[in-house]
Parts: structure tokens; sequence; C-alpha cells
């Protein structure tokens, strides 16, 4: 959910600014109190195991790691799998493989993060109330379905003996069933379909919220002007609507190694494998499934590096060209 | 946007009158032909989204043979719904119906009310270290370790294969804790000082005051959270293998990918039920995929319209802010 994200990161550092007014659970002015903050501690603690205490397992890179032998009794390694990751040109082809994989699956995604916008605009035209408000429930139903579910609707509609299969043989149109799941072919692109199918009612909605944030004076003033429906729609509605884009569109750049991996997981088989793998889910299969955790953790640890950089950069850019941060 | 001779001669009217005449007056051909192309691309787009979710419902409760043979596209065939009654004699799936309602529900309800306290929490001036603990719990959003060292804390503190996994790591949502906290400053802080001045404690204030009258917040962050929660898939993938804590949506996954012990299940489940089946009612793998679906997805489907408000609200509530 990257629409959230925004919201939370503007929302932490505008809290900061105020207290300018009475300030809430204020004892004389500096007098600093213990008790709040023991009361929070247990969650502090929470806190600290799950998102911090991990951190220290990225020493793990550095071992040989078997989980039967414990840290102690594995072997030190040390820089050996970031080695190991340039230097075997397997390797080396694998990564690069999954690489592209994940950088074509964020591109097509960035691609297609202008559809949300396009259907609210669109949507923002349609007259009959009712109407709007169906499609906007039903297009924002597949949000929130799991992966394994649209992976479910995947298999009842397009495997061998889907829906989509039996119809074409019916009409005659085909001979044999076609593999829309069990195929090497346009892997990258079905899955960003996939995500578009689930995402993009409820990726409009914030621009919905944003349109109907603007200035109706600005509509009113455009018509009396004589401005048809496609002007105000290119430049009132679309301009107005910029700001939010480019800071979803910054985001995802910031997220361009993060695709997670349910959705590839669910739809991974022994056809689509070599384009499916992206960084997320490769680290998984290499890690869980093949057993090689000290490099599992190499790789994530990596992918967390540059993710946090890509994270400063892209808000870096951010202050530099709105004067606003993003984080 | 450039002419402006035409509007001058005009008389002035009320804007709203204007406005609606104009409309069915400015009304061209064009106009109505894009009306019509923009009403068939939402339709076209709603039976994109709503089908799937149709087809899965009427396959559930049609004749089981003539589901095998995927005939059930428009209507159901066949109307039954013994399938519902014998899902549940499946090998794990009560097991599995309880792991997901059980934490769904005491996940919830834990996020929530840590939630609460913690957003409550940070608008006290007076705690110790306020700023540095904010900063500490809310920059946890952006980075994470990677998939395997969790795994290995998770392994470590002895928590795979516990229902606790499902748990403990969800309880403290930065994101949750954001959207309280501004809730919290939006309430009169004269509130708080009225009392104490009474000697209300601290916790008191917060149970007896605040919490009850959060609940607008809360629902968005309940909502939320269910959601999450009932939706999860990946953590009992990574760290659980005792099969009486797989989740329905686990099992789901694997009803798809194991068609052959999905059969032998189906078969128990018809011996077990100690009736003469009829082809229309036997299991078969397309009736257990289909009907264990609409259970995973029956509860969203229910909840979401009536819940979509507290949905919108959730992602609308800082977009404001920005």
């Amino acid at each position: 959910m990257t629409s959230s994200m925004i919201l939370a990161e503007t929302t932490a550092e505008q809290i900061e600014e105020r207290g300018k007014k009475p300030k809430r659970g204020e004892r004389g002015p500096g007098k600093k109190s213990f008790t709040p903050f023991f009361l929070i501690l247990p969650f502090l603690i929470l806190s600290f195991v799950f998102a911090y205490l991990p951190l220290f397992g990225w020493v793990y890179s550095l071992y040989d790691y078997k989980p039967a032998l414990g840290l102690s009794g594995s072997e030190f390694v040390g820089l050996q799998w970031f080695r190991l990751l340039v230097s075997s040109p397997t390797q080396l082809a694998q990564i690069g493989q999954v690489l592209v994989n994940t950088l074509a699956i964020s591109f097509l995604g960035i691609a297609t993060s202008i559809l949300p916008l396009g259907f609210a605009v669109l949507l923002n035209e349609i007259r009959a109330k009712w109407f709007k408000n169906a499609v906007q429930t039903l297009t924002t139903l597949p949000n929130f379905i799991s992966w394994v579910l649209v992976y479910m609707i995947a298999f009842s509609l397009f495997s061998t003996s889907g829906l989509v299969n039996d119809i074409l043989m019916d009409g005659g149109l085909i001979t044999a069933p076609i593999k829309f799941l069990d195929t090497d072919q346009h892997v990258w692109l079905t899955m960003t379909l996939w995500s578009v199918w689930k995402g993009l009612g409820w990726g409009a909605i914030i621009y919905l919220a944003a349109i109907s944030g603007i200035d109706p004076s600005l509509y009113e003033s455009a018509r009396m002007d004589g401005a048809g429906r496609w002007q105000t729609i290119r430049y009132i509605t679309i301009p107005q609507l910029m700001p939010t884009y480019l800071v979803l569109l910054l985001l995802s750049v910031a997220n361009i190694l993060n695709n997670g991996m349910e959705q590839y997981y669910v739809f991974q088989n022994a056809f689509n494998q070599k384009y499916i793998q992206v960084l997320d889910l490769y680290v998984y299969n290499i890690g869980m499934t093949g057993n090689s955790l000290s490099m599992a953790t190499a790789i994530g640890m990596l992918k967390s590096l540059i993710s946090v950089a890509l994270l400063l950069t892209v808000n870096w850019i951010a202050k530099r060209v709105r004067g606003e941060s993003l984080v | 946007m450039t002419t402006t001779t035409t509007t001058v001669a005009k008389p002035t009217k009320p804007a709203k009158a204007r406005r609606r005449k104009g409309h069915d007056h400015d009304r061209t051909f064009g106009d109505i032909l894009f009306a019509m192309a923009n009403y068939s691309l939402f339709a076209l787009l709603v039976v994109i989204c709503a089908y799937p979710f149709y087809y899965l419902i009427i396959n559930s409760v049609s004749a089981n043979d003539i589901s095998a043979l995927g005939d059930v596209r428009l209507f159901p065939q066949g109307f039954h719904l013994s399938n519902y009654e014998q899902v549940f004699q499946l090998q794990g799936l009560p097991m599995a119906a309880a792991v997901s309602v059980g934490r769904t529900v005491i996940g919830t309800l834990l996020t929530v009310l840590a939630s609460a306290f913690l957003g409550f929490m940070f608008t006290q001036q007076r705690m110790w270290g306020r700023k540095f603990w904010y900063r500490f719990l809310i920059i946890t959003m952006y980075f994470s370790a990677g998939l395997i060292p969790i795994f290995i804390i998770m392994k470590n503190l002895g928590l795979t294969n516990t229902f606790w996994v499902y748990i403990l790591p969800f309880i403290v949502q930065p994101f949750f804790v954001i959207l309280v906290k501004t809730y919290v400053e939006s309430m009169p802080a004269s509130l708080q000082e009225a009392a104490e001045v009474d000697g209300a404690s601290l916790l008191q204030v917060f149970f007896k005051i605040y919490l009850p009258n959060m609940t607008p917040i809360l629902a968005t962050v309940a909502i939320f959270s269910a959601v999450t929660q009932w939706n999860s898939f990946q953590d009992t993938l990574i760290y659980i293998t005792d099969q009486s804590l797989y989740t329905l949506q686990y099992l789901l996954y694997m009803f798809i990918n194991q068609a052959s012990s999905l059969a032998q299940a189906a078969q128990n489940a018809g011996g077990n039920l100690g009736q003469i089946a009829s082809a229309a009612t036997t299991q078969t793998p397309t009736s257990i995929r289909m009907t264990v679906s609409v259970i995973v997805v029956l509860p969203i489907i229910f909840i979401y319209p009536l819940f979509q408000r507290f949905f919108v609200k959730g992602i609308m509530l800082g977009a404001v802010k920005g």
C-alpha cells in the first residue's frame, strides 16, 4: 500500500512541527516523566525485537550458516558469498536474470501507474451517482483479497481446463487448450496485468478524493470561458492531480527492488520460473527451499541497503523539486 | 479556455440552474458518444472485477458433476448447498478455519488496542524521550532486515510453529500509530486537563476518556488489520510446518496445487458422511476448490461494502495533510 505510506510520511513530519498550542499532558515546562515511557516500553521492545534485532542477522552473510550448528558452530567465511555473487558465472547469470525480472516487472508497474489516474478522471465524468458508487465498490473489491485467491481465480479461469479455454474450445476457435499459466511466454506482462486487476480501483480512490478537493470555481470559470470537457480535463483536472501522481511515482521508484514475493510465489511453476523470479522470491527460494541461508541473507542485505539508499535519494530529489520531503 | 466572447452576451442566471440546463442543452453528439463509451468502459471493468467472484460462487452451489465439466458459467445449475457442509468434513479444514478466525480476532484486537495506546501516549509532551522513541518506532516502516534474518530470529525466539507468530509481529504498526496520534491531536487537550484536575491517572485518562472517543479512527485501524490478518499467507509458508496451525489461505493454496491429494480428501469426505452420494453432491477437486475459495472470500465480500467508508477514510486521512 504505497499510498498509505505517503500519508504516514507527511503526517509524521508535520506532527513534530506542531506543538505551539496548549500541549497535551504537560505538567510544568520541561518536566519529563518516566511513567508514559515505561507504559509504552513493552511495545518498544516488540518493535525492537521484530524490526531492529533481525538487523544483527546480517552477520549470517559472513558465515556458512547451518541452523543445526548454530552461529558459533558455523564456519566464518568472510566475504565469500559476496565474492561468489560477482565471480561465479552461473551465479552471475542467475542473479542477472533475477534482476532483469525485478526491474522489468517494476518498470511495467510504473508504466501502468498512470491507469488509476485515468480511471479516476473518466469515472468523474460519469453523472449517475449510483453507477459511480457501484463501480467504486466492485472495482476496489479485488484489492482486498489475498494473492492466493487471485491465483485461484486465475486457475479457474485460465488453466488448461479453465473457463476461457472451455469457451474457446466450444466455439471451435482452438483445438488444443492454450497454456496461459504453465508457460514462459509473457510472464512479466501477465503478472503486471494481475497487479492492475487487483489494484486499479483502489489506486483510483486517492485520485477521486483529490478531484473532489479541487476548487469548483476553477471549473466554473473555465466553463464560462467556454472550455469543453477535454479542455477542463487537460488544463484543470490532470494538472491538479499531478502532485499526487508524482509523489506516488517517486515512491514506486524507491521501491523498485521490492516487488514482494507473495504474488510471484503463488503464480510460480516449473515453466515460468525463469522469468517470474523477482529478488524477493529468489531470496525465499534459495534461502528457504535451497537452504543456502547465508547467500540469501547476503542478497537480502544488499537489496535492503540499496532500497534505503534509493528512498533517501528520491526523498532528496523531492525536497529539491517540491521543497517538501516525502519521508 | 480562450473564448470569452460568448458568455458576455448571455443573461446571468443563478449558477446552479445555468449549469444544469447547460448540460441538457449543450449535449452534442460527441458528448453522447463519449458518455456511452465511458459507461460501457466502466460496465466492462465492473464485469472483469466482479465476474470471477460470481463464477466461484455459482460453481460452489451447482451440481458437482456439472461444475467439474466447467459448464456453469452464468447461472447455478442443479442448485445445492451440501458442498458447504461437506468441505468441513475435510481433514484440517475446521482447524484451519479456527486458526484463521482466531488470528483475525485476537490479532485485530491487540493491534487496535496497541495502536490506540501508543497513539495516545505519543501525544504526551512530558514523556521522557518522546521524540526519540516516536522516531524509533516510525522509522521501522522504511527498512527491513530481510526475510531470512527475520526467519532466524523467529526461530531463535521459539516462535516458529506457534500461534503467536501470527500475532506478535503485527501488534505494533507504525502507520496505525501515526493515524491515531493525528486523531488524538485533533481532540481538545482540555479533555485531559480537566480529568487530571479531578485526579485521574494517565491510564484512567486513556481508558475512560480517550479510548471511548476514538471509535472512528479505531474502526479504520480494525478493518485494515482484520483484512491483513485474514488474507495473510506468507507467514504460514515461512514459519509454520505444523499442520494444525495452517490457515484457510494456506489450505486453499495447497488445494489448488495438489490435485491428487485433493481427490483423495474428496473421497474421504464422501465416506465420512456415510451417505450414498449422488454424482451431483460427490466432492470433486473443482467443487472443493470453489467452495473453500468462497468460504475464504465471503467475509471480505460481506464486510467490504459495509465498511467501505472506513477503508476510504484510512487512505484519505493523511493524504489531506500531504
